[in-house]
């Protein structure tokens, strides 16, 4: 398998057996936190994959998956709001998923299940058109030579392989999960499934606490398991909420230490200074590293820094 | 949906008389339990429990759309789905104005100009479709006595000279508008529920909640603090279902309060990074918008409106069409102005904090 060399120091890689995955790791405000799970048994494709693309498109949190399941997990700290940038990387999940498989992509589907009502259909177009306008700059040869290749590339084409699926309350939330293993038998095409915010509505009006770690626990079972069995990656976002620990508030995952448990990798979105930067807090294959990324009108692409050069087309 | 009768969803006999025998009437009460206690409850096998949870869920889940099915619906209904404010730089910042069906939050310290921009608002959206209205009523829910129909009239007069000046027109606006002013949160909640029915037989257009956060301060005086988010968390979702429900745009005001110090911001592994340069960063006075995280997730758009340098900004905090602008803007006789339409970009977690320096005096 390629070894994608990074021309960045601290990029995470890690040579798998037959694996190949990018993850594109959006930022958002310095109290956003991404939780990572990710299920892939061969590929997450949440940035551009394959040889051939160029580095400055991809974000630099390269990471190679090995199976397991890859939950996105998104918080906002307790004082500070969510800024508008985590649903891009959500949406840029969802679009990147699609992208043919001869440019390097998945060619699949999307399943995005919207619990809060923040899916804004204008901005998933900005960004389908701002990938395929990526795609044809840097495959300007393959485009030329097959043009029924071209016919794909719309982004109404995009938009039309994406399940929009909108919940308003827990009871909808545990049946659109139950119902996925259906849904997902008679789709087939459909790599990756994105849940936005599934701590939402269990924070709401949940009366009995014990009950929602069994309910939850429930659920992220299933959600492995629709992993495994369909050979897909599944992405969930979660809120932050603030702890007490070693004499000072901090910032930590809601929902309790149970539901954090059910996180394999972790994916924790954060400022510095003025960069966006992502911290994969919890992996079990790949070391802890930081990477930054810039969220464009185009959608999440690496931060363009002056010490970083941009690589060539190979 | 979640709510739905188990009669209702045609499921097998067998299943739907075992549910209803054990008193599990709705979806709900299906769901809410893991497949153990539901086959304990049930007395049956799990292949049992297992078919009733995948037939009810089945029958539960929200249907599927493709999200080109949702451009093309969007593109169906017209407008663009949004509110013009007439504030050209902001309204293209946000894509076309406030947009329909969302929530969308307008937070700032006192004296600023919320309310002046919530009764332009109000007057835009019962001007007629020929001036670039929505041609329909607005409900004002106007919690801190704030609202002056003599000020109303003055912004419109001022601004649309030509409309108003026409006769009866400023009474026929101004009827459009609908003022309550419920007195804690149990008058809002209540006033809410007959709001369902109202927006759609009255054909409003508009609902502004001015403001928010003077309802919850109320309530957190009588209030333990367990329970404090709970009444919170209602009202917010019951007002985002309307929004959804309805279409119409909701524009709520927030206040601020001060946050004394960084406490509650790091994660733990960016402790460690933290040095003594971030406290240089810090503004003069550390506003934060009231009404906490749960809030500011579930808001759509944020606008926030801050004062510094002797200058008054709107700052696009969160919206997920537009990136991070900040208009000066002043308030006059004809309402809220933009000094220029020329954004400026603000980087950084600074879009998310709000400055006041004391500029709480009226530009006349």
């Amino acid at each position: 398998m390629e070894h994608n060399r990074s021309p960045y120091p601290d990029a995470v890689t890690f040579q798998g057996p037959r694996m190949l995955g990018i993850c594109s790791l959006t930022s958002s405000h310095r109290n956003t936190s991404l939780l990572v799970l990710v299920t892939s048994m061969t590929y997450l494709v949440a940035g551009f994959t394959a040889k051939k693309l160029l580095r400055s498109v991809v974000s630099q949190g390269l990471v190679k998956l090995n199976w397991g399941m890859l939950c996105l997990l998104m918080n906002t700290s307790a004082a500070d709001l969510p800024t508008k940038y985590d649903l891009f990387f959500r949406i840029q999940l969802a679009i990147n998923v699609q992208i043919p498989v001869e440019y390097g992509g998945l060619g699949g589907k999307a399943v995005y299940i919207d619990t809060e009502g923040s899916f804004m259909v204008e901005r998933v177009y900005q960004i389908a058109e701002g990938c395929i306008r990526d795609i044809l700059e840097h495959f300007p040869h393959s485009h030329e030579k097959s043009s029924s290749g071209q016919k794909q590339l719309q982004p109404e084409h995009f938009l039309a392989d994406i399940y929009y699926f909108r919940i308003c309350s827990y009871t909808e939330q545990i049946a659109v999960i139950n119902y996925l293993e259906k849904f997902l038998g008679e789709h087939k095409d459909v790599r990756i499934v994105v849940i936005d915010n599934v701590t939402f509505h269990f924070r709401q009006d949940f009366e009995d606490l014990a009950l929602r770690t069994r309910v939850l626990s429930g659920l992220s079972l299933k959600l492995m398991k629709i992993a495994k069995t369909y050979n897909l990656a599944v992405v969930l976002l979660n809120q932050v909420t603030t702890k007490f620990t070693e004499g000072s508030f901090q910032l930590t995952l809601a929902l309790g230490d149970s539901w954090s448990h059910s996180c394999t990798n972790r994916l924790i979105l954060y400022w510095n200074g003025n960069e966006r930067y992502a911290h994969l807090d919890k992996s079990p294959s790949l070391p802890v590293a930081s990477a930054p990324y810039a969220v464009t009108g185009k959608g999440i692409r690496d931060a363009v820094s002056s010490h970083h050069k941009r690589a060539r087309v190979t | 949906m979640a709510n739905m009768p188990v009669s209702e969803m045609r499921l097998p006999p067998h299943l739907a008389h075992l549910l209803a025998a054990r008193r599990l009437d709705t979806a709900k009460d299906v769901l809410s339990l893991p497949e153990v206690e539901l086959m304990a409850i049930l007395d049956a096998g799990l292949p049992t429990a297992r078919a009733a949870v995948a037939l009810v869920s089945e029958a539960a889940c929200p249907p599927c759309q493709t999200a080109l099915a949702l451009l093309e619906e969007r593109v169906r209904l017209g407008g663009g789905g949004r509110l013009a404010t007439t504030l050209c730089g902001l309204d293209e910042a946000l894509g076309g104005g406030i947009p329909m069906g969302k929530l969308t939050e307008v937070v700032g310290p006192s004296g600023i100009g919320k309310t002046q921009f919530c009764l332009k608002l109000a007057l835009l959206a019962a001007l007629p479709e020929y001036y670039g209205g929505l041609d329909g009523r607005v409900v004002y829910i106007d919690t801190e006595f704030k609202f002056s129909s003599r000020r109303m009239i003055e912004i419109g007069q001022k601004s649309f000279p030509q409309i108003f000046r026409q006769e009866g027109l400023a009474q026929k606006m101004a009827g459009r508008i609908l003022v309550t002013r419920p007195t804690s949160l149990a008058d809002f909640t209540k006033s809410l529920e007959e709001m369902k029915v109202t927006l759609l037989q009255h054909d409003v257009k508009l609902l502004i909640v001015d403001s928010m956060a003077a309802l919850m301060s109320l309530e957190n005086e009588k209030a333990t603090a367990g329970f404090r988010q709970h009444p919170l968390r209602w009202t917010l979702s019951f007002l985002k279902s309307i929004a959804e429900f309805s279409r119409v745009p909701v524009v709520v005001t927030n206040q601020v309060r001060s946050q004394s110090n960084d406490d509650g911001y790091h994660f733990s592994f960016e402790v460690d990074k933290k040095d003594g340069n971030k406290c240089a960063e810090r503004f003069d006075s550390h506003l934060v918008a009231a009404l906490g995280i749960q809030w500011a997730h579930a808001i759509t758009v944020r606008l926030v409106f801050e004062s510094h340098s002797g200058h008054r900004f709107i700052k696009v905090a969160k919206s997920p069409m537009s990136p991070a602008v900040a208009f000066p803007f002043v308030v006059e006789s004809s309402g809220i102005t933009l000094l220029s339409d020329e954004s400026i970009d603000v980087t950084g977690p600074e879009i998310t904090s709000i400055r006041c320096q004391g500029q709480n005096v009226l530009a006349r």
